[in-house]
């Protein structure tokens, strides 16, 4: 991490890394969006709507993937005040934002004909959308921050304390057993069947380049204006 | 209750919002980085 201190360094990989992750993400989330649609069997239970499975389940990791690459970042700040972590907090939260928000609708429109309700205050629901908020904040706070010329500490502070609801929203399912289903995907197996569950990784893998492809792109733009904003400075001075 | 318009639906929210998040980031990277070269080339 620290041999990307240097953002001339980091921009000639993030440069070609941009494309790369657009097209492989591209390819992998429409091969796995279509394959979720048409070639799998519908659920014995859920019917056709178990489908909505292969979009709410990467929203889902990547809502908080998203937050723990903003601890990560905050920490990076904080601790060894790496020069491009403020840069890639800013960058990834509207990232993050997006997914938990993709997460929230998809499982709200998935809930209505499955559990027969848009919406309860259920313990995965209700802390998946205080991430939601908890984004909101951020981006919030960072802005204000970078506006005033500030290192990005307060924002890291706060990158730091929020990551204390991932592992709120991980194990909601066990400590309220609401309407949320329990955990169906582990790190050992699933209890999915794997005629429905094979397109589920080239959606995860896919969003997940599209994610970092987009992180990437934010990185740029922020250091590209960062370049211009010394450069302006640097003329007024002059 | 027909399932196919809450999967289409959830779908189009999904693909609407991913598209509008990198169409974001690539014009506003196109834009720094535009005006950065510009300002380079001055």
């Amino acid at each position: 991490m620290h041999a990307l201190a240097n953002p001339a360094r980091f921009l000639r990989i993030a440069r070609p890394a941009t494309s790369w992750l657009l097209l492989l993400g591209l390819a992998l989330a429409v091969a796995g969006v279509g394959a979720g649609l048409t070639l799998t069997p519908p659920d014995y239970l859920q019917g056709e709507t178990v489908r909505i499975l292969y979009i709410h389940v990467p929203s889902a990791w990547l809502g908080m993937a998203g937050w723990l690459g903003i601890a990560v970042a905050s920490i990076s700040q904080i601790v060894w005040r790496h020069p491009l972590a403020a840069v890639a907090g800013r960058a990834v939260a509207p990232a993050g934002a997006t997914f938990a928000a993709t997460c929230l609708i998809t499982g709200s429109i998935w809930g209505r004909p499955t559990w027969g309700t848009w919406w309860e205050w259920d313990g995965r629901l209700t802390s998946m959308l205080v991430l939601f908020f908890l984004y909101l904040g951020y981006i919030a706070l960072a802005s204000a921050e970078r506006e005033r010329g500030g290192e990005g500490r307060i924002a890291a502070l706060y990158g730091l304390a929020g990551a204390i609801n991932l592992p709120i929203i991980h194990y909601s399912v066990l400590w309220w057993r609401t309407l949320h289903q329990g955990e169906s995907i582990g790190l050992t197996g699933s209890s999915i069947d794997n005629s429905i569950l094979w397109p589920l990784p080239l959606t995860m893998v896919g969003f997940t380049c599209l994610f970092g492809a987009a992180v990437l792109m934010r990185m740029r733009a922020e250091l590209a204006e960062a370049k211009v904003e010394a450069r302006m400075r640097r003329m007024g001075r002059a | 209750m027909n399932p196919w318009p809450f999967v289409i639906a959830a779908y189009v929210v999904a693909i609407a919002l991913t598209a509008a998040l990198l169409l974001w980031a690539f014009a506003s990277m196109r834009r720094a980085e535009a005006a950065a070269d510009d300002l380079k080339r001055k």
